[in-house]
């Protein structure tokens, strides 16, 4: 389904004022909801979107709002294109270009995945385009480290009998880790078996401002956004 | 532990006291080595040898026989009663949770509501990653966002979805590889079983009996998702078979359609079966359709209600055998067929054995299909005995009368478990349950609902009004007693169907049954126990009260050494383990 693009804008400028209070700018505000990401908890269809913002949910903390029919429109258009809308206009170009760039000049199958094919080293791509929007994508291509979710921060992991692990984290808790080790093993590690544990906040990943062109870039974006995973 | 000085890009890290250190060092060596060298690829050749390593659970029923009987033998009769809970995982999405979790190397795959796979450590619970399919609007299934699982090869999970897709997941980095639409999920149709991967195939099933669909088995490509073959569960226009579907003169007042195969059901919702020495995978179908006016489909109505036998590499079928010929009762054939070499009056044969939603207990020989047993297991009245071919001598009831079993059946998809141990093939049952079963016309509409008929509960001593057993899904409280219907694990002679034992619980039961070699048979019900029972005579060894349904089949298998049981009740993965 498509949506006008003046209802996307419009519904923009409706959530920024009404939902963000709970829902936040990201559309995850509230656990288990990504809004972003298409994940509600108890809505499918545009008109279960409209009903649970029309009636509310008793009980929770979703209220009833009253939206007239062009609200609702614009509410569920920008809803359904979180992801891909931008208020900075950021610049996208033409993804089968950017899939060029992507997996020649910018060497980036060197340690990312997409759809089975890549490395396991870097996240894997295969849906970003579902979860990050355009002008964090063009962030992470010109400023990784300053773009990097904390989750993926490189850890060192010395064990008690010596053994040195460089991964990526999945998960962590007080007595436990999760992590993808640099062989690409899941290993879940006990922290009372782990000598040195050290989270390092630079990315691995290098800076492609100055090899990349804007074009170039653009395009790149352009595919990450076409990734969905589906 | 001290925090060491952070220093540049660190943002914290710990030492180990150096004393401690050096304690501690000794006894995590080997653990830490165990635990890399282990985590190898799930090749087709471990699919096939599966039994040869009962530390893991590689597929939905456990092997290819899909016996649900693990080599373990850490948990025995004598020691049951020192099971506790090691950890539990809790979903956020209620619904029956009807999942069999696959166990590899120490990681556990598993689907929760409604196509979430997730993968945790086996040991601990904790979660490595979750992948979230995101469905299409409007799914239009009969039963709830149920799935049954996952299958495995190489570092690939393969999961079908609601919306009729099947999906290839990158088992370390839980994100998609490739997805293909199976089927057209507008209507009707849906994939809720746990894929079966034989060879470099992965074979799924559609499900929509409710809606008028024409079911298939189809298998794809593990690599790339690109279909090799499919066979429809009911059969078309010059193939073997269509006779079986009588014409039916089109008459708007009986909405009866000349062309009713072309709805005629034959769902495929639970996982099959492969025996390598034959090439073959088997696979329960389900209900014709409509579910209960079998007046719109004149004839036998194949393959509804049947077993079928199909060639592995080119999904030719090989054999079928019929359980319930033009049924009005709703018996889905969706059992798992269970694949047993039994002696046979005095000769060793490759059998099949069944515990049909129909009530009754069959053994089959699965090369040819040919009837050996067949037999009541629960009371039964739609039928009375067999022919000399096997075909059931049918007596359906007058209007108005009782039929036991009733819609829900003497079983259903609730993985039943053979033991080559004992012998002894174990089946979650309800007994004393029947419908009063009443059939009426119904047009076919792309996505509606295609049954048929109007049912109503039977409950002994007719009281009216009075609480009836529930299809799917209950409370805390049985309001409806032994007067609607009861629950038992029934343990019969495989090759024979004699009973040898019955475990009686006052509700009906949903949960499979599994056993191990060391003779501890675990099941559960819908009274949210989970409990041990010696497999040889039904002795009660140990209980839990998880406090909501058990709806799936329980799994066993070991991570360092230690044996584990794994259930789920409401929306609570739960875990047990021997008391340290």
């Amino acid at each position: 389904m498509s949506y006008a693009p003046a209802d996307i804008a419009y519904g923009a400028k409706l959530y920024d004022a009404q939902c963000t209070t709970c829902h936040g700018a990201n559309g995850d505000g509230v656990g288990g909801i990504d809004l972003r990401a298409g994940r509600f908890r108890n809505a499918v269809t545009d008109q279960d979107l409209m009903r649970v913002i029309t009636n509310g949910i008793p009980g929770t903390g979703m209220l009833a709002f009253r939206f007239d029919a062009a609200e609702l429109d614009g509410i569920i258009a920008y809803v359904r294109n979180m992801n891909t809308f931008d208020r900075a206009s950021v610049k996208t170009g033409d993804a089968g270009r950017g899939q060029a760039v992507f997996e020649g000049k910018g060497g980036c199958l060197r340690c990312h995945r997409v759809a089975g094919v890549g490395p396991r080293v870097a996240p894997d791509l295969s849906d970003i385009g579902a979860a990050r929007s355009a002008s964090s994508l063009q962030r992470s291509l010109i400023d990784p480290t300053g773009q990097m979710m904390p989750i993926n921060r490189p850890v060192r992991i010395v064990t008690r009998d010596g053994r040195t692990i460089n991964g990526r984290r999945l998960n962590e808790d007080t007595y436990t880790v999760q992590i993808l080790d640099g062989e690409e093993r899941l290993l879940s590690l006990a922290k009372a078996d782990l000598r040195e544990y050290t989270i390092l906040t630079a990315s691995t990943m290098p800076s492609y401002k100055d090899t990349l062109s804007a074009d170039e870039i653009a395009d790149v974006v352009a595919y990450l956004l076409s990734l969905k995973g589906r | 532990m001290t925090m060491a000085i952070s220093r540049g890009n660190v943002v914290s890290a710990f030492r180990l006291r150096g004393t401690l250190r050096r304690t501690l060092a000794l006894s995590a060596v080997p653990a830490l080595v165990m635990v890399a060298s282990l985590q190898a690829q799930v090749g087709s050749d471990r699919l096939l040898n599966a039994a040869k390593e009962p530390r893991n659970w590689l597929m939905y029923s456990g092997g290819y026989f899909s016996n649900r009987y693990s080599g373990l033998t850490q948990i025995t009769p004598a020691n049951a009663k020192d099971l506790e809970l090691k950890w539990m995982y809790q979903a956020a999405v209620a619904g029956g949770w009807q999942t069999t979790p696959l166990v590899a190397d120490g990681i556990m795959y598993l689907t929760q509501r409604p196509n979430d796979v997730v993968a945790l450590d086996a040991k601990t619970g904790r979660v490595f990653w979750i992948y979230r399919y995101t469905l299409a609007p409007n799914q239009i299934v009969c039963c709830g966002a149920n799935n049954r699982g996952l299958a495995i090869l190489g570092d690939t999970l393969y999961m079908g979805t609601l919306d009729a897709h099947l999906v290839a997941i990158d088992a370390k980095a839980g994100r998609p590889i490739w997805n293909v639409a199976v089927a057209d999920s507008k209507a009707g149709y849906s994939l809720t079983l746990a894929p079966l991967v034989v060879k470099d195939k992965v074979i799924v099933g559609v499900g929509g009996g409710e809606f008028g669909i024409r079911g298939f088995v189809a298998a794809y490509d593990a690599k790339s998702g690109k279909e090799i073959w499919r066979f429809y569960t009911i059969p078309g226009p010059g193939e073997p078979g269509f006779d079986s579907w009588q014409p039916c003169p089109p008459n708007p007042a009986t909405f009866c359609d000349a062309e009713a195969w072309k709805h005629g059901g034959g769902s495929i919702w639970v996982t099959g079966s492969y025996d390598p020495s034959l090439n073959l995978t088997y696979w329960g179908v389900g209900n014709a359709g409509p579910d209960w006016n079998a007046d719109q489909r004149p004839g036998d109505n194949l393959y509804t209600d049947s077993v079928v036998a199909l060639d592995a590499d080119t999904g030719r079928l090989k054999w079928h055998y019929q359980f319930t010929p033009h049924d009005r009762y709703d018996y889905d054939s969706v059992q798992i067929p269970v694949l047993a070499d039994l002696t046979w009056r005095g000769a060793p044969v490759k059998a099949m054995v069944w515990a049909n939603r129909n009530g009754n207990f069959y053994v089959l020989e699965r090369e040819t299909g040919k009837f050996l047993v067949g037999r009541p297991f629960v009371k039964v009245n739609w039928s009375n005995g067999f022919d000399e071919r096997g075909r059931p001598i049918q007596t359906p009831q007058p209007a108005g009368q009782p039929t036991w079993p009733g819609n829900q059946g003497g079983t259903n998809w609730y993985s039943p478990s053979y033991s080559p141990h004992t012998g002894l093939f174990y089946i979650p049952a309800w007994e004393g349950y029947a419908t009063l079963f009443g059939g009426t016309p119904v047009q076919y509409q792309e996505g509606r609902n295609f049954g048929g008929g109007v049912n109503r509960p039977y409950v002994e001593g007719g009281v009216p009004g009075a609480p009836a057993v529930p299809g799917l899904r209950r409370g805390p409280i049985n309001n409806w007693t032994e007067a609607a219907a009861t629950g038992a694990v029934l343990a019969i002679d495989a090759a024979t169907g004699e009973l040898k034992w019955r475990f009686a619980m006052t509700d009906v039961t949903d949960s499979g049954i599994l056993t191990t070699a060391s003779d501890v048979l675990f099941s559960g019900g819908r009274e949210g126990y989970f409990q041990a029972l010696d497999a040889r005579n039904g002795t009660l060894l140990w209980k839990s009260n998880l406090g909501a349904q058990i709806t799936n089949g329980p799994i066993t298998y070991e991570v360092d050494g230690k044996q584990y049981v794994a259930t789920i009740a409401g929306l609570s993965l739960c875990v047990f383990g021997l008391r340290e």
